[in-house]
């Protein structure tokens, strides 16, 4: 074995708590017993309960979870197709381009993504007059066009480790075009699809900028919800919904990691 | 001893009179090609993949399309199969026009070189596929796979999937799966290629032996020129997506027809020379790099013009090496000889390979067979000696 040195292992040690200490002291000040956020109060579950009492906060945790389901399960549809149509088009001019322009999403500030949708909603309205007023389904289509790049990118890369082999090989031993998608290409993409939208998923439960542009009077989201409530002041029992948040979440990035890990490392060719 | 002298004689004659109406069918001007390509040519923009390649390959037979990489050998491999569409010309298989159809209406089936098992699907799963689609009824889709699998002794895997076999299980598999179908035509991209020395060995003799127990007609890809000289029964050499020679693998190793074949099939000696005299079917060339005269016998070749240059290749094991004259050994008449150095020397065991400096500084390499069981050397290094062979051995090749 060989012998890690100190000063490694503290780096190492201070960044993961830079990252993780204010999740865990969230985590840890949800089961307080005090109404102050800063001081300990013993362990409870009250605000867990409170949180269940609360039909805003419920009200807002459905709408997040309704939009969320949605719209990752839309984005997963059109990105893989953009990643597949990207993948079999093959060499031509501005492919590079065009490649780009669809990750582009992942590196615009969510701002800017949420203006833009804002006013294209309103240009829409004003001409051919829907949407009629923003609320839940514009949240929903904004949250499609930008989690939709994240698929594409998780797709793509699968298909691009992948080769035409096992798609010529099944065309080759009698598979039709169409059959062979559904035989072969979906149950080897599956893995990148399914890990596609959970990403799609947590992002659109996480997002609170851009659904604060394109939402409308009457559709609050959870994150939204957060949001200007602690505008007010934190609330111990916005501790328990973050915690709750949190499990969600990291649930979603762990499995969806797990399932772009190759699972087979003796591939042969 | 005599006993089974006879026994074996009676044996392979009663094989060649079982065997195909003509062993030879490619010399049969009547037989129908299994194969026929015409004129194919496939561009990719500017480049030439494959160039007008004409080619005849026939029933049972076991043919390699050999070259180098970018030789245009996978291209010719993927029109056969369908998934490339040729620019020009024609491929016709059992006699009927393949141009046009998709690779899943070809009565052909491929085993890639990566093997592109379904890794999804167990093995039974993936031989079973290609039955499945031609909606053959379960009952006989169980039996064939079972037999298809017993065949290439894989049964006892058939519940595995892919991702745990090992490269020659999944060969194996690659290979039921293709021909589960019995396709008219069964293509291989370099089927040796991913398996280690001792394992390919074995397999190619497996794979001729299945071959003619199946009686299916191989076209086998490969860069690998001892692969295919095992495996063929003939052979296309490609270049440049040219066939430079077809032939079986002893016309195309003792008689190439050209500078590049010579070269590339084994070794040679090559040198240039000009042409002399021509005498009874007999060349005689000079060559500086020699400062001497060579003979050559001209077959089955258009006899090159007096002045005309050409180029000659002596393979090495045909040099006969020793210390004393051969003239002495009695073995002198209708043989080249040079006297030379031994320059360099290398030992395998079962044979050895000299390099001999020629008095005009040419050097040529020799290759002999260590008959005699000994721990020194018959020929050392720096040894003075004469290296001599037979003037049918001269290969006359055509610039």
């Amino acid at each position: 074995m060989k012998r890690r040195s100190t000063g490694l292992l503290t780096m190492v040690a201070f960044g993961y708590a830079f990252l993780y200490l204010p999740l865990l002291s969230v985590i840890v000040y949800s089961f307080n017993d005090s109404r102050l956020v800063t001081l300990w109060g013993g362990f409870s579950l009250r605000w867990y309960r409170s949180l269940l009492d609360n039909e805003n906060i419920l009200a807002a945790a459905l709408l997040s979870l309704q939009i969320a389901l949605v719209s990752a399960t839309v984005a997963t549809v059109f990105g893989t197709l953009v990643a597949l149509s990207l993948n079999r088009l093959g060499r031509f001019k501005g492919r590079t381009l065009l490649t780009g322009m669809v990750t582009s999403p992942l590196v615009m500030p969510e701002i800017i993504t949420g203006i833009s949708l804002l006013f294209l909603f309103i240009t829409l309205s004003e001409w051919i007059g829907w949407p009629g007023s923003r609320g839940a389904v514009t949240i929903t289509i904004a949250h499609i066009t930008f989690s939709m790049a994240y698929v594409t990118v998780v797709v793509r890369s699968r298909l691009s480790g992948m080769g035409q082999s096992l798609e010529e090989a099944a065309m080759d031993l009698g598979g039709r075009p169409l059959a062979v998608f559904f035989d072969i290409t979906i149950p080897a993409i599956a893995p990148a699809m399914i890990s596609g939208w959970l990403l799609a998923f947590t992002l659109s439960l996480d997002d609170v900028v851009i659904a604060s542009f394109v939402s409308g009077p009457g559709a609050t989201t959870l994150p939204m919800l957060i949001f200007s409530k602690v505008r007010l002041g934190v609330t111990p029992d916005i501790n328990a919904l973050a915690t709750v948040i949190i499990l969600l979440v990291s649930a979603g990035v762990i499995t969806a990691a797990m399932l772009t890990q190759p699972k087979d490392k003796s591939r042969a060719g | 001893m005599k006993k089974h002298d006879k026994s074996l004689m009676t044996a392979t004659a009663q094989a060649s009179n079982q065997g195909a109406v003509h062993p030879e069918p490619w010399l049969n001007p009547d037989a129908r090609p299994m194969v026929e390509i015409r004129g194919l040519t496939k561009r990719y923009g500017d480049t030439v993949a494959v160039n007008r390649a004409d080619l005849k390959i026939y029933k049972g037979e076991l043919f390699s399309i050999l070259g180098a990489s970018g030789s245009g050998k996978s291209t010719l491999l993927r029109l056969l199969a369908g998934f490339e569409a040729p620019s020009e010309g024609s491929i016709l298989i059992d006699g009927v026009d393949m141009t046009a159809v998709p690779p899943y209406e070809r009565p052909v089936n491929i085993m890639f070189q990566s093997y592109a098992l379904f890794p999804h699907m167990t093995v039974e799963q993936n031989v079973a596929y290609g039955l499945k689609k031609e909606r053959v009824p379960g009952a006989q889709i169980r039996q064939r796979v079972g037999d298809i699998l017993e065949t290439v002794k894989m049964g006892h895997l058939a519940k595995r999937k892919p991702g745990t076999l090992s490269g020659g299980e999944s060969q194996r598999v690659a290979l039921a799966r293709a021909l589960v179908k019995q396709p008219k035509l069964l293509l291989l991209d370099e089927p040796l290629a991913a398996l280690d020395k001792k394992l390919r060995e074995h397999t190619q003799f497996e794979l001729m032996n299945l071959q003619d127990e199946l009686g299916i007609t191989f076209v086998v890809v490969t860069h690998d020129q001892e692969e295919a000289m095992i495996l063929s029964t003939r052979i296309a050499v490609m270049n440049h997506g040219r066939f430079e020679q077809i032939g079986t693998p002893s016309e195309i190793y003792e008689y190439p027809k050209n500078r590049f074949i010579a070269d590339f099939i084994g070794k040679a000696n090559l040198l240039q020379a000009e042409v002399t005299a021509v005498k009874n079917g007999i060349v005689t060339a000079f060559s500086e790099e020699l400062g001497a005269e060579l003979d050559a016998c001209a077959v089955g070749q258009q006899v090159p013009a007096m002045g005309s240059r050409v180029w000659i290749a002596v393979r090495p094991e045909k040099i006969f090496i020793s210390k004393e004259s051969p003239a002495e050994q009695g073995s002198g008449g209708g043989r080249t000889v040079f006297r030379g150095t031994v320059e360099g020397l290398g030992y395998f065991g079962n044979l050895s390979i000299y390099r001999v400096e020629l008095a005009s500084g040419k050097i040529l390499q020799v290759s002999a067979q260590n008959r005699v069981r000994t721990a020194r050397k018959t020929v050392e290094w720096d040894d003075q000696v004469f290296i001599s062979w037979d003037i049918r051995s001269t290969i006359l090749l055509e610039v």
